[in-house]
């Protein structure tokens, strides 16, 4: 897989994010997330917080919005269930959100602790009040991601693009220690 | 050492002649001690989200570095936030305050204890975390010095407060949470509020 085009769509996620003008990311630490993390830490215009659970992020970029800041938190779909409560608050109080969450628990996943997580996350989200729009292709991720910014920022609307397993190709727990 | 403080007048102390100082609420009753002291478009009262009014003045302190910001939540509410006080230690900003009124009671429920009634020490906890500054505060005499502290950008700052535990009336903000956040980015942002 290294050095096709599949490799590049962490990129391009961090060029739609610094288009948006995102300023601060939050972030509990992923496989599938590890280039996009890279380069959001790499840059100095970006406040980049290692959150300690996901639901910490619903938080920092609630307070964000208050102070005028745009944000983008990531996670893997493990996380999702961590944020369920704190969702509440958003949808109550429209704030936006623009979550980009890895899919874990789909397509051919080795571990069954995350096939539970993984398959209630479209309707868990969407039960919150989240719009979901999945990117199932590595070419799908950058125009969602960029609908979505557009739709949390400019409607203020809660928006998660679940970015496919298919995508992340993450093939066993050998192969996600080797990232 | 016994505390001999009141919460609401510990609050109304702390929020006196604020300036420009940004307020973060948590769930409960220091929701309820910060509009007792004077409902204002630059407090922000969570009626939800418990345990998150630390990471709430976290992105605010962030987003707004010139501006000072003060978490005051309950033992209760920080209890079930206590890794954010990691996060907070990691990025260390120095405009941001966390003070959690400790009555070592969840005093909405019923008055239960918390894990501080059996010692647990929200303020080493913040030490442990890299908060530059951490006191516990039992006496009225500390409090001249911690309102002072809030307003020097030397964070981030955690204190906790020791209170006597008391039921005391309810002063409720507004609980339309799109009109809390609205008023609070009109009054900071200005006409910017509307164009972000």
């Amino acid at each position: 897989m290294k050095g096709t085009a599949n490799d590049a769509w962490p990129e391009a996620i961090y060029r739609t994010l610094k288009g948006a003008g995102v300023r601060q990311v939050g972030y509990v630490p992923d496989a599938g997330h590890k280039r996009l993390i890279e380069l959001c830490l790499a840059d100095r215009e970006l406040r980049s917080v290692v959150l300690s659970t996901e639901e910490e992020g619903i938080g920092l970029l609630a307070g964000a919005w208050l102070g005028g800041a745009r944000g983008a938190l990531l996670m893997q779909s493990s996380g999702v269930g961590n944020c369920i409560n704190a969702l509440g608050t958003v949808r109550e109080c429209r704030f936006p959100l623009l979550m980009l969450v890895t899919m874990r628990g789909q397509k051919g996943e080795f571990n069954p602790w995350q096939v539970p997580m993984g398959q209630a996350t479209p309707a868990v989200l969407q039960s919150m009040g989240v719009v979901v729009h999945e990117a199932d292709s590595a070419e799908a991720i950058a125009p969602a991601v960029d609908a979505a910014a557009r739709l949390a920022f400019g409607s203020y609307q809660a928006v998660a693009v679940l970015i496919s397993q298919a995508v992340i190709g993450i093939k066993s727990f050998q192969d996600q220690a080797s990232r | 050492m016994k505390t001999t403080l009141h919460r609401r007048k510990v609050v109304e102390i702390l929020l006196e002649n604020r300036k420009d100082l940004l307020v973060v609420a948590g769930l409960g009753s220091t929701a309820w001690d910060i509009t007792a002291a004077g409902d204002a478009p630059l407090n922000f009262p969570l009626w939800g989200a418990m345990g998150n009014a630390a990471m709430f003045g976290l992105g605010l302190a962030l987003a707004q570095p010139r501006r000072r910001v003060l978490v005051l939540t309950g033992d209760g509410e920080m209890l079930m936030g206590m890794g954010s006080l990691a996060t907070i230690g990691v990025q260390k900003p120095r405009n941001l305050s966390v003070v959690v009124i400790d009555n070592e009671r969840y005093g909405e429920t019923g008055m239960q204890a918390t894990h501080t009634a059996a010692g647990v020490d929200l303020a080493k906890v913040a030490q442990g975390c890299g908060f530059r500054i951490t006191r516990q505060v039992r006496s009225a005499a500390q409090l001249g010095t911690l309102r002072a502290a809030i307003h020097r950008p030397a964070g981030p700052l955690f204190a906790q407060v020791k209170v006597i535990a008391e039921k005391i009336p309810l002063v409720l903000p507004p609980r339309d949470g799109g009109l809390l956040k609205a008023r609070f980015r009109k009054a900071l942002l200005g006409a910017q509020a509307d164009l972000d």
